[in-house]
Formats: C-alpha cells, structure tokens, sequence
C-alpha cells in the first residue's frame, strides 16, 4: 500500500536549539498513526511542520514531505492554503480557546466549507447539518446558532472536529484532543473519532501523551524523545515488547489499577472527620443583591480521614473537589458543618487562634508554576511558614531546617538562593512539598499535584510523597481526577458527584467492585493498557 | 541657602531614590531588567538626554541669596552661572542672533534727527563695529570656536575618564551601547557649550516680549517641567498604591468605598478642581502677605499646589489597575499557601501583592510623567497652571500665541518651547518603552 503521508529527515529548529532532530515516518490511508512522548518531545512541532504552520522563528529542514506523493515542502503558501483543512484537518487540545466567541456554531463551520468548496447557501446550511449530526452533537439544528459559550467542553471539541471534517480531509491531525476533557468524555470522543475513521476511510494521526490511550485506539505508535523518533511499532505490540529504554520507562511510570490489590485494610485512629460539609456560594439579584439561591459546591459532605493514610477524592472538573479541599483549610468564605481535625474545630477559630492552628493542615497546589511567588527565593519560600507561625526560631536554625527540607524533598541544598524560575515542574512542586512541610503538619491537602507534570515525573512525585508518609507519618487527602495514581497512592478513596460524596470505601473495593453507577461509569471510561478500546 | 518647598520635596525624592536602589540593589530579580535596559540602545541613550535634563534641573534647584543683591532677590545656582543671560535683557521681541529689534521704532540719532528704523539691540551682537557685514562670518567663527572648544573639552574629560578606569575602556570597547552612550555625551556636552558661549554675544533663540532671552526662559523651564512630573507623581503613587492593593485584597466594603471615592472623583472634571484649589491658594497667599513677600517664593507655593491638586486628581487610573491586578493575585496558590501556612495579611500584602505589582507601578510613573509635563502646557494656556511669573513651557506657549497672529510672525518662543518639551517628553517615552519591556514579566522567560 501507498503511504499517504510520508516525512523523510524532518528536522524544526529554534536558533541554536533543535526540537525536533532528523525523524521519519510514513501514515498509512485509514489508519490511526500516533505519536507519543512526554511534553517538550516535539510531537505538536512535527505535525505543524507538515502544515508549515511552524512560528516564524524556527527552521525547518526536510528531504521531503510527501501527501499522497505530492511534495508539499515544493508548494508554495497559497497552495498550502488549499491543502490545509481540504486535505488535512487539525484538531487542537482546548476547545476553550480554538473558537471564536462571537460568531456562531454554523457560521465557523460555513467560513471553512466558503474556502474550499463553492456550494450555495442552502447547500452550506445543510452540510453543516451534516457535519453536526455525524459528530453527534444533540439537538444539532438548535446548536447551529448557538454560540460557542454556550456548549460544554465536550460539545466545543465535537463542534472542532466538525469544522476539521468540514473540508472532508484525507488526513486528520488531532493534537492531544481529550487532554483538558474529562474522563468520561475523553472516552465519548474516541469513541466519536474512531466510528468517524471507519465511516470515511480516513488517516487519523493521534498526537498524545497518555500511552494508555493511545494503546486503546491506535494501529501503530511512535515514541518520541527529545525529538528523536526513539521507537515505533505496531499495537499492542509495541507496548508487549518495549525495545527501547526510553519506551520501558515510560511504561514502567505509568501508574496501573492493579497497583492497589495488595494494600491492606486496617481502621485507625481517625485523624480529620468532617460531617455535613457545605460552601454555598450565594447567587444575588435585584438592586438590593437579595439571596435568590444558592451554587452548592459542596453539599453535605461527610467522611473520615485516618492518621498516617491518604484518602484519595476523585471527581470530574466541576464536582467540587478543589473547593471541598480549600474550604476544609478555611481558605475560602461560605463554608459550614463540623470539621474536626484531631479534635479540634478549626472553623470555629478566627483571627490569630486560627493563624495558630493552621500549620496542623496545609496544602500542596496543583499548578507548579502559579503556587509560588516568582519574587522571592526558594529558601524565603520554604521558610515563610517558620517565619510566620515561629518567630522564636533563630535565623540559623531556620536555614538549617529549610536546608534539612530541601535534602528531604530531593532537592541540593543550594536550591536556598535561587529562584522559582529556574526550576522544572517537578522541582517546583518538590518545593512546594518542602514549603507544606515545614511546619510539621498533620494533614497535607494535595489538590491534583501531578496532573501538570509528565508521566515519569509524576511517578517520581508519588514515590515521593509516600517515602514522606513513611518516615513522618503525615496524612493525605489527595485530590486527583486519575484512577491510576488512586490506585498507586490511595487507601480510601471517596467519589465525588455533584458536589456531593456518592462512594466512600476502601481503595480495593472501590477500584475493584464499585457499587454507585457513577462509579462505574468513571472506572469504565478510563483508558487501560493493553485494554480494548473504549 | 534658600531652601524652597519644591526643592525640600525634590531632596527628598532624591534621597528615597538612592535609599530605593540601595534596597534593591544586587536583587536578581530586579538586576535582571537593569542588564536588558543598559544593554538597550534606545534606553540608553534617552537616559542620557533625561539626565541632562535632570541635571540642569537639579541646578536650578539649589536657591541662595546672593550677597552683592539689591533686593534680597532669591536665585538658583543656574541662576548665578547664567547671570549674564539673565540681566542681558532688551526692549522687546528680537529674533534669533538679531542685532536689532523685530519691529521699528522712532528713535533719536546721536546727532539729534529722528528716524523711524530698527534700533539696534543692547547686547545682542553689542561687539560688532558693523552688524551687515561682520554678523555672518563672526557667528561662523564664533561657532566653530565654541564647537572646537566644546568637543576638545568633552574628549579630554572622555579620555581622562579611560585612562583612569580600564573597566570603562574595556566596555566601551566591547558594547556598541557604550559607544552610542559616550558619543550622545560628546554630542550634548559639545553642542551645550556651544550655545553657551555663543549665548555670550547673541541672543541664541531670541528675546520675548518683555527683551527676555528666550534661550534662559526655555533653560528655566526644565525645572518646573520636572518638577510637576516627578512631584505630581511622588504624591499620587501613595494614594494609588495603597488605595489599589487594599481594594482588590480585602474586596467588600473597603473595595465599596474605595472606588466610590475614585469614581466620583473621576467624575468631576478635573479642571474645574485645579481651578478652584490655585483660586483657593491665591486668595490664602493674599491674606497672609506678610509671609510671602518674595515673588519666587509665592511662584514655588502655587507651583507646590499644582502638584498637589493635579496628584490628587490623577492617582485613580494607576488605582484601578493595581485594584485589577491585586484582584488576580490575591487568587494566586501562593497567597493561599501563605494564607495556609498562618501568615499575617499585613506580610501577605507586603511580601506578596506589592513586589508583584511593582512593574506596573514603574511603568505608569514614567508614562505618566510625560503626560503631566504636556499638561502644564495646556493648563498654563488657560491660566490655572503655574504662576505668570514661573518660568515655564506653558507660560511661554501662551505668551507667543498672540504672536502667532502677526506678521511677520514671532515664531522662536512657540519652536523655542516645543523643541525642549518634545525632547524631554520623547526621551521620557523611549525610556518609558524600554522599561515596559524590560519589567514585564511575560517577555522574562524568552531572553
């Protein structure tokens, strides 16, 4: 069989910087061709290349790129033009930002069939009909003038493959398409992707970074590294028999469900019981901001978190989770109900009482880069919490602890005078961990504090975090969307839906035999190894 | 020594900028910006012309009471060393190195008989036996000299300078700024005493209509100029910061009231409030005489006032934008995670929010510097900016435009005024540009 697409020693570089170094490879007609690799690998630089959609400071060299024979590095701008979106469509990763906010769902699709084809206005309208119905938005002739505000995630990533079809491509580039969805969407859109694939006979070239995914939906995978094509191969057998060490690492970093098999069940002494936990947030109307309503957030939640133990709270984006979290801290107004950390009522202290009691719980974020303060230095940051909550504590001895810190969270010790900036995602939330620890807590609060890091980093920070529980025997409420850090980490897990709690139960069972519908419904969509496709 | 209001303030300004870099200094993350602003061309060089600026301004700051005076009359250092440019006053307009008035007049020759004709100036081109025909090639050799001059005693200072310091040699050998930097110098210093010292024998840009050279009323200027820039500013920032951060940190009633009263203040027009406030010190300066004798001194109060009134009408746009920005830091993880780890708000606001606010504060000081000094100039025009006697660009915008009417046109007050205000005014935008650029934290990550 022909390739359809067919890159020869492509090489993107940045000044003196190479992104992408001397890779080749060949797309097939109709099947799924995906590029895997940890961010920064080069695989979003590859497939802009290939379009020439690269920013303007960087230099590509190839031998040749060739579509369906057709060199398309010998055209010229203007004809490119007419390749991109007719014979190649391009999916991107945030549906949030990738449409226009103030034309309507119709009109974006219409503005690319007005480019490539010369169909009439009610021809137009009815493709566009089409093109809904085939991505199987509901209410497709409702949502044709509807703005993009109005849909969800979801329903904006499906609106983004219709405008991709729209130019009914050979080829179809989709860049990390389910990366900022949630996981029960995640696993609606691949479903949508694929069926697509089958009904037109076209090339999909998945562009990822979830090994686990991609093993579920592609014919062949590449693995990039550095930008170097470091391993391809067939699925599953690629991922059966890793070659290289690159691939076998990656492999070995991702977290599995079976992780949680052996962990044992034991009851303790529990350390924070929160019992009908609700932050209300108001909704005001009318010249006098009357209360009309309410946006429950967090509805009635209750649990119990055991000394030395993590409960895990997973949950969808929106079920409230990250606020349960911040209203437990009393970090954010509006909450109420009885939260007892080690017998005491930290909601009901206020003022300098509370100032106090706060090193008992603290909190580890989960965007490296916005949790610390790019004016100060490292060693400032770590020691705020000395600073604040022990004066008494001489400066020397400060240094020595923060010093002490920094050792502990694998970080060298001269990471004291430098600045956040100059370090990775994973070494920053290291900091992070070190700032949380410094005044000894009882409980740490982790709201998702490896979803922004790659899989091998986010191995590494687990590792961490349990080696820490070990030796201090702090506990964790670990909030996380991911099943498979649950099951690396976890010895409870609580589900949350809603703003409210619907399973509680040992991580085990939970994972194992999960009782609420949502529950399973969430397990069922989360992409395995090795798994048949969703 | 005389010490008046404005240069009380002007000391202190000056004394909190050194106490300022003295506090940052060797702060990496203010270090770095400084590197990409002194390695700018652009920067570099508008610096230099804004302290030039400032230098003449600073001279003019320092008042005594000279002992040969006859009317206990208060003058500045620039004063003193321009005292010829002062006191060479004429009759009325003469445009630039005229040797005669503008306009003719009846006059009485020696031997008796009047003649309607051109008098000639008293100093201006005094030295010339026969004006017609030695004007041209005295001015050329007068230029020449005073450019020979000049340029031989910039390079021997330049030189001195190398030879003394390798670390200047070797940068400026190194970095083609330095070298753009010493050649802006060489220009200023050569061009300057130039002027200077042809200024000796001419009137270089003219005389008012009152015979006043126009070249010292433009040199005056400056500091009047500078002062309403950086005083204004000096007074605004207080409000403006502490208002905004407190607004956008604690929200609720203190954000309520807050931007009720900027709100409101920007609703009234700010005209109307500086006409009110110099109406209002007028009338305070006419009940208490006995304590404002000295024209100069009643100049430097309205002056003062000026400032002020124009401070406090002018502090709510920075407002609003640090309230913004406060708004979004205060959602920031670390301020949470400072909230979490039990420290105080007063630290939080002080280690946290104002260090991160700091660039829009420096950005909006030096843009809005620019603009106060334009609008003297529009304020003096309809007669609310500084006093009539005050030297100043406004003063001489609005005394040359019933000029611009006449015919032949007097046009070297109005030029005089704009080539010095849109001097100042572009090397402070520059300078403001290249800052923007330099503190910007989104433009950090790709140097």
């Amino acid at each position: 069989m022909k390739p359809l697409l067919s890159i020869e020693h492509l090489s993107v570089n940045f000044g003196q910087q190479t992104v992408v170094d001397d890779i080749s490879f060949e797309i097939f007609p109709g099947e799924t061709f995906a590029l895997v690799g940890e961010s920064g690998s080069g695989k979003s630089m590859t497939a802009l290349s290939v379009l020439r959609l690269l920013p303007n400071n960087a230099q590509l060299n190839a031998t040749a790129i060739h579509l369906q024979g057709d060199n398309l590095l010998a055209r010229s701008e203007r004809e490119l033009c007419k390749i991109r979106g007719r014979r190649i469509g391009l999916v991107f990763q945030d549906p949030m930002s990738s449409l226009n906010p103030v034309m309507t769902i119709a009109e974006q699709i219409v503005e690319v069939l007005d480019i490539h084809f010369d169909f009439p206005a009610e021809k137009n309208q009815q493709r566009v009909l089409e093109l809904l119905q085939q991505v199987e938005l509901p209410e497709p002739q409702r949502r044709m003038a509807e703005y993009p505000h109005q849909l969800s995630g979801g329903q904006r990533q499906r609106v983004m493959i219709a405008i991709a079809l729209a130019g009914e491509p050979e080829l179809l580039i989709a860049d990390e398409p389910t990366t900022s969805l949630d996981v029960t969407i995640q696993a609606q859109i691949l479903q949508l992707l694929k069926n697509i694939q089958q009904q037109t006979n076209m090339a999909l070239w998945l562009i990822s970074h979830d090994l686990a995914l991609v093993s579920n939906i592609a014919d062949r995978i590449a693995v990039m590294q550095h930008g170097k094509l470091v391993e391809s191969g067939c699925n599953p057998g690629l991922f059966e028999h890793p070659q290289h060490a690159y691939t076998q690492q990656l492999l070995a970093a991702l977290p599995r469900l079976e992780s949680c098999n052996n962990r044992p069940a034991q009851e303790r002494q529990p350390l924070l019981s929160v019992t009908d936990f609700k932050v209300y947030y108001p909704i005001r109307k009318g010249i006098f901001k009357r209360i009309v309503d309410y946006v429950k957030a967090v509805d009635g939640v209750s649990f119990n978190l055991q000394q030395g133990k993590t409960l895990a709270l997973v949950g969808e984006s929106g079920c409230g989770k990250t606020t349960l979290g911040k209203g437990l801290l009393n970090l954010i107004a509006g909450s109420s109900g009885s939260v007892l950390l080690d017998g005491l009522a930290l909601h009901e202290l206020s003022g300098d009482a509370l100032r106090q009691q706060r090193a008992a719980m603290q909190i580890v974020f989960q965007d490296p880069f916005s949790s610390m303060n790019p004016r100060m230095l490292v060693g400032d940051i770590i020691a705020e919490g000395l600073h604040a909550l022990h004066p008494e504590i001489k400066a020397l001895e400060r240094q020595q602890r923060v010093q002490h810190l920094l050792t502990a969270v694998g970080l060298p010790k001269e990471a004291i005078n430098r600045y956040p900036h100059e370090f990775s995602g994973g070494q920053r939330q290291r900091i992070c961990i070190a700032r949380a620890l410094a005044v000894e807590p009882k409980l740490i609060v982790c709201d998702e504090p490896t979803s922004a890091l790659d899989v091998s980093v986010q191995a590494q920070i687990i590792q961490l975090l349990k080696q820490i529980q070990q030796e201090t025997g702090v506990s964790y409420l670990f909030i996380t969307h991911d099943f498979g850090v649950v099951a690396e980490l976890a010895d409870d897990v609580a589900v949350m839906y809603k703003g409210k709690i619907v399973e509680v139960g040992h991580v085990t069972q939970v994972l194992n035999h999960p009782v609420h519908a949502y529950t399973q419904k969430l397990l069922g969509a989360v992409p395995k190894l090795g798994g048949v496709t969703p | 020594m005389v010490m008046l209001w404005t240069d009380a303030l002007i000391y202190l300004l000056l004394l909190t900028l050194a106490a300022l870099g003295f506090y940052l200094r060797g702060k990496e993350h203010i270090k770095r910006p400084l590197q990409k602003i002194s390695s700018s061309k652009v920067g570099m060089v508008s610096l230099v012309v804004l302290l030039f600026f400032v230098l003449i301004g600073l001279l003019d700051s320092i008042h005594f009471i000279p002992s040969n005076s006859k009317n206990n009359e208060i003058i500045s250092v620039l004063d003193y060393w321009a005292t010829p440019l002062r006191e060479h006053g004429e009759k009325t307009y003469s445009a630039p190195f005229a040797t005669t008035l503008y306009s003719k007049e009846m006059q009485t020759l020696p031997d008796g008989t009047a003649q309607f004709g051109y008098p000639t100036l008293r100093f201006g081109g005094s030295h010339l036996t026969d004006p017609t025909t030695q004007l041209l090639p005295d001015l050329l050799k007068k230029t020449a000299y005073g450019l020979f001059q000049g340029a031989s005693l910039s390079s021997f200072f330049m030189l001195l300078l190398f030879s003394l310091s390798t670390k200047q040699r070797e940068r400026f050998k190194r970095s083609a700024t330095a070298k753009t930097v010493w050649a802006v110098i060489f220009f200023i210093v050569s061009l300057s005493y130039t002027l200077v010292y042809l200024s000796a024998y001419y009137h270089v840009l003219g005389t008012d209509k009152v015979g006043e050279d126009v070249f010292y009323q433009a040199i005056k200027s400056i500091r009047t100029g500078l002062v309403l820039g950086t005083l204004t500013t000096l007074i605004m920032l207080p409000m403006a910061i502490i208002f905004g951060i407190l607004a956008g940190f604690f929200r609720g009633w203190v954000d309520d009231v807050i931007q009720y009263l900027y709100t409101t203040l920007n609703s009234i027009p700010s005209v109307l409030l500086i006409a009110a406030s110099i109406l209002m010190v007028q009338v305070y300066m006419a009940k208490h005489e006995a304590d404002y004798t000295s024209v100069i001194v009643r100049a430097d109060m309205r002056l003062l006032f000026l400032c002020l009134i124009l401070g406090v009408t002018s502090w709510t746009g920075l407002c609003r934008l640090l309230r913004a920005e406060t708004l979004k830091l205060r959602e920031m993880e670390y301020v949470q995670a400072a909230q979490a780890l039990g420290v105080k708000q007063s630290m939080i606001l002080l280690r946290h929010i104002l260090p991160n606010v700091m660039h829009i504060v420096l950005i909006s000081v030096v843009l809005d510097f620019s603009s106060l000094v334009l609008a003297e100039a529009v304020l003096s025009y309809i007669n609310i900016g500084v006093d009539p006697t005050t030297y100043s660009w406004g003063n001489m915008i609005n005394g040359a435009r019933l000029e611009m009417a006449r015919d032949p046109i007097v046009w070297w007050s109005l030029s005089a005024a704009f080539v010095f205000m849109f001097a100042l005014v572009l090397a402070a935008n520059l300078f403001a540009d290249v800052v923007q650029d330099a503190f910007d934290p989104r433009r950090a990550g790709n140097d």
